[in-house]
């Protein structure tokens, strides 16, 4: 192993980290505001909305994100829509997250029991109260496994960011490999890199999902 | 002549072309007591979810102190107020701690001070007996604490009425008594109810009136030891009948 | 000349629909081995023995944190590198996918096995039947029930993430599009939009059937 190298380069790597990690953030957050409007329309069974969504969550569910980045990229601009790098990569992840999101938001809506729901409008609640103090909490509660999934699904697909030419952590390992054949090195800090996003991410999900399951939700 | 609570009159329901509850009139007085009793399907507990405004209903009227009880209408949420409902499923909010699901009615919609919620819910807490696990979540409970917990929920909003919906139909044998005991000490203490049970020995004892529903509306009503004792339809006999062992 | 008529000039689009057949048959190949390493992989999980347990645990984690497009770098380029053998793009591809492959499959046979009830156990042994028999007539049918739809969904996935194999040079769908494009570039400028979403189309068709499949089956088993 070469240290120097890797003292040398790993600059570049942090770099490449923060842009992943940007791009990753701003469409994981819109993803998970698509989600959570696509569920709200198919849950409440709003006429029109719902079956747009229903349609959405299938087009993104069952299309790979390095095809939809293509047709962003290189298919959109001959029809008069030129995006750059980044804004593909955002675009891409919340088309590719919103799908899955609506999928996880939806299941928890819907485990939320009728006889919850009804207790609370027993009591006198209004609708916007049932759903505040009791729907949401709970759905939120049942969809964080899955959302947690998500959030880590999407940051590894951000791995495929580089076929837009965005220079994240796949295309500064590529090119450092490419030029000096230090591989070694350039894959070693590339594991490492990912190790550092993800694996915190990873804990702190898991550990939220044992505190609720110890509160018997 | 005493302050009616509850009116219901030529109510009519049914679930597609399916006839639930067929021209059914009937009313609750102020401190009365009224025991629902008749074989699983004759419609006892669909009653008791119109009268809260949970079910749509085809026909006649439910009004509460003479406003009317509609499901889905704008003002039905401040007329819940003054109806307090346990059904038979432990519906305790399962994210809350025990204090929690008892604040949270007086709380957010009746908008009552704080410490004033808090100190009436343990005293309510305290009454049937469960003060110590005001913090406890409701899957640290047992059937029985639950349901003691559900009552307690309604109580704390001071309904004119309180629905019960066959509450102890979902409970382990043994726990059905100290949840039955905290009914019947209700009873006593003057509390409107109307109630849907299976438990003949407990509707005789707490019960100011028995009315007997069968095939969606009332075949027979009355005094409670009349009623056991000496019912006057054939489907109240034979009704009665299978809840005995003898021949 | 319009992008769209390039879709059909010649045998364009029995081109798109070859290169696409790349990585399906990667997919499926990956698929195979995993299901068979999966199984092992998924039995060694359940054992009393902590450490093999806690071996299973890391590589199971690891490969789940680890893009799958990293792990094909490390294939591709770190075994050149330490071993220098040269592995070709598909067999590279082959060979993460399946350690990929195995690793979801192994999760989800350890799952399928611990979501059949313990008193299932007890009562086929209280029948008298052996631990073979047991394992063969009781447990065996419920948890392959309640694998399969899992399966389905981790084929469609399969299908999805081999998308990207063209990043290390293997010439699939994304590929002999791009060479399509280029092909045309001066008499249909706008080719690019017509070929891409159609590759986009391309992989809805596939993928769309197994996951109303896997779907399906699985509110099949919930309801019963």
């Amino acid at each position: 192993m070469d240290w120097s190298f890797i003292a040398r380069y790993s600059p570049l790597y942090v770099k490449a980290a923060a842009l992943t990690l940007t791009i990753g953030a701003v469409g994981i957050v819109l993803a998970a505001g698509i989600g959570l409007l696509c569920a709200l329309a198919r849950y409440y069974k709003i006429p029109l909305l719902r079956q747009i969504a229903a349609v959405y969550t299938e087009l993104s569910r069952n299309t790979p994100l390095i095809v939809q980045l293509f047709f962003l990229y290189f298919g959109l601009p001959k029809a008069g829509i030129v995006l750059s790098s980044e804004a593909c990569g955002i675009i891409g992840l919340a088309f590719l997250g919103g799908g899955y999101m609506s999928e996880s938001f939806l299941s928890g809506l819907r485990a939320v029991k009728r006889e919850q729901i009804e207790s609370a409008e027993s009591l006198g609640l209004t609708g916007a109260q049932v759903m505040g103090y009791v729907v949401f909490p709970q759905a939120a509660a049942v969809s964080v496994p899955a959302v947690g999934a998500n959030v880590i699904f999407l940051l590894k697909e951000t791995s495929v960011f580089s076929a837009v030419s965005l220079a994240d952590l796949m295309y500064v390992a590529k090119d450092l490999i490419g030029m000096y054949y230090n591989t070694t090195e350039a894959l070693t800090m590339l594991v490492a890199a990912y190790l550092v996003i993800i694996l915190p991410i990873s804990v702190v999900f898991s550990l939220i999902e044992r505190r609720m399951r110890r509160a018997g939700i | 002549m005493s302050e009616n609570i509850i009116e219901v009159s030529h109510l009519h329901k049914q679930f597609g072309d399916n006839v639930i509850l067929d021209d059914l009139s009937l009313s609750v007085n102020k401190g009365e007591v009224v025991v629902l009793i008749g074989p699983s399907g004759c419609g006892k507990s669909t009653l008791l979810r119109c009268l809260n405004g949970l079910e749509p209903i085809q026909g006649g009227t439910v009004s509460l102190h003479g406003e009317p009880v509609e499901f889905g209408k704008s003002g039905l949420t401040k007329i819940r107020q003054k109806i307090g409902m346990v059904f038979q499923n432990y519906d305790l909010f399962t994210h809350m701690t025990v204090i929690d699901n008892i604040s949270l009615a007086p709380l957010k919609v009746q908008k009552r001070s704080k410490a004033e919620v808090h100190d009436e819910a343990l005293a309510l807490l305290e009454r049937v007996g469960l003060k110590e696990r005001a913090n406890s979540f409701p899957a640290e409970l047992s059937g029985g604490q639950k349901q003691r917990v559900a009552i307690v929920r309604s109580l704390i909003i001071h309904p004119d009425i309180i629905l019960l919906d066959e509450i102890t139909a979902a409970l382990d044998p043994e726990m059905v008594h100290e949840v039955l005991n905290v009914v019947l000490d209700l009873a006593k203490s003057g509390t409107t109810m109307m109630i849907v049970t299976h438990e003949m020995a407990f509707a005789e004892a707490a019960a100011d009136r028995i009315i007997f529903i069968d095939g969606g509306s009332i075949v027979e009503e009355g005094e409670p030891h009349e009623f056991f004792h000496n019912p006057k339809t054939e489907r109240a006999k034979r009704f009665l009948k299978t809840f005995t062992y003898s021949d | 000349m319009q992008g769209y008529e390039v879709l059909f000039q010649g045998n364009n689009f029995l081109r798109l629909l070859g290169g696409l057949w790349v990585t399906v048959r990667i997919a499926l190949i990956s698929i195979v081995f995993s299901i068979i390493l999966g199984i092992f992989l998924g039995t060694a999980m359940r054992m009393k023995n902590r450490a093999v347990r806690a071996v299973c645990r890391v590589y199971l984690e690891f490969v789940r944190i680890m893009p799958q497009l990293v792990l094909l770098f490390i294939a591709f380029f770190g075994i050149v590198k330490l071993t220098g053998i040269s592995l070709d793009g598909e067999t590279a591809s082959i060979i993460v996918f399946t350690i990929w492959g195995t690793a979801e499959m192994g999760d989800l046979v350890r799952s399928a096995f611990s979501s059949v009830p313990k008193h299932q156990y007890e009562s086929a042994e209280a029948l008298g039947l052996n631990k073979f028999s047991v394992y063969l007539y009781v447990i065996l049918p419920q948890a392959v029930r309640s694998l399969i739809p899992n399966l389905i969904n981790l084929s469609m996935r399969m299908i999805q993430t081999t998308a990207f194999v063209s990043l290390i040079g293997v010439t699939e769908v994304l590929k002999v599009g791009k060479q399509i494009i280029d092909a045309n570039r001066y008499d249909a400028p706008n080719a690019a939009l017509w070929v891409y979403g159609t590759i986009f189309l391309m992989y809805f068709v596939i993928c769309f059937p197994l996951s109303m499949l896997s779907r399906q089956l699985a509110r099949k088993i919930k309801r019963s």
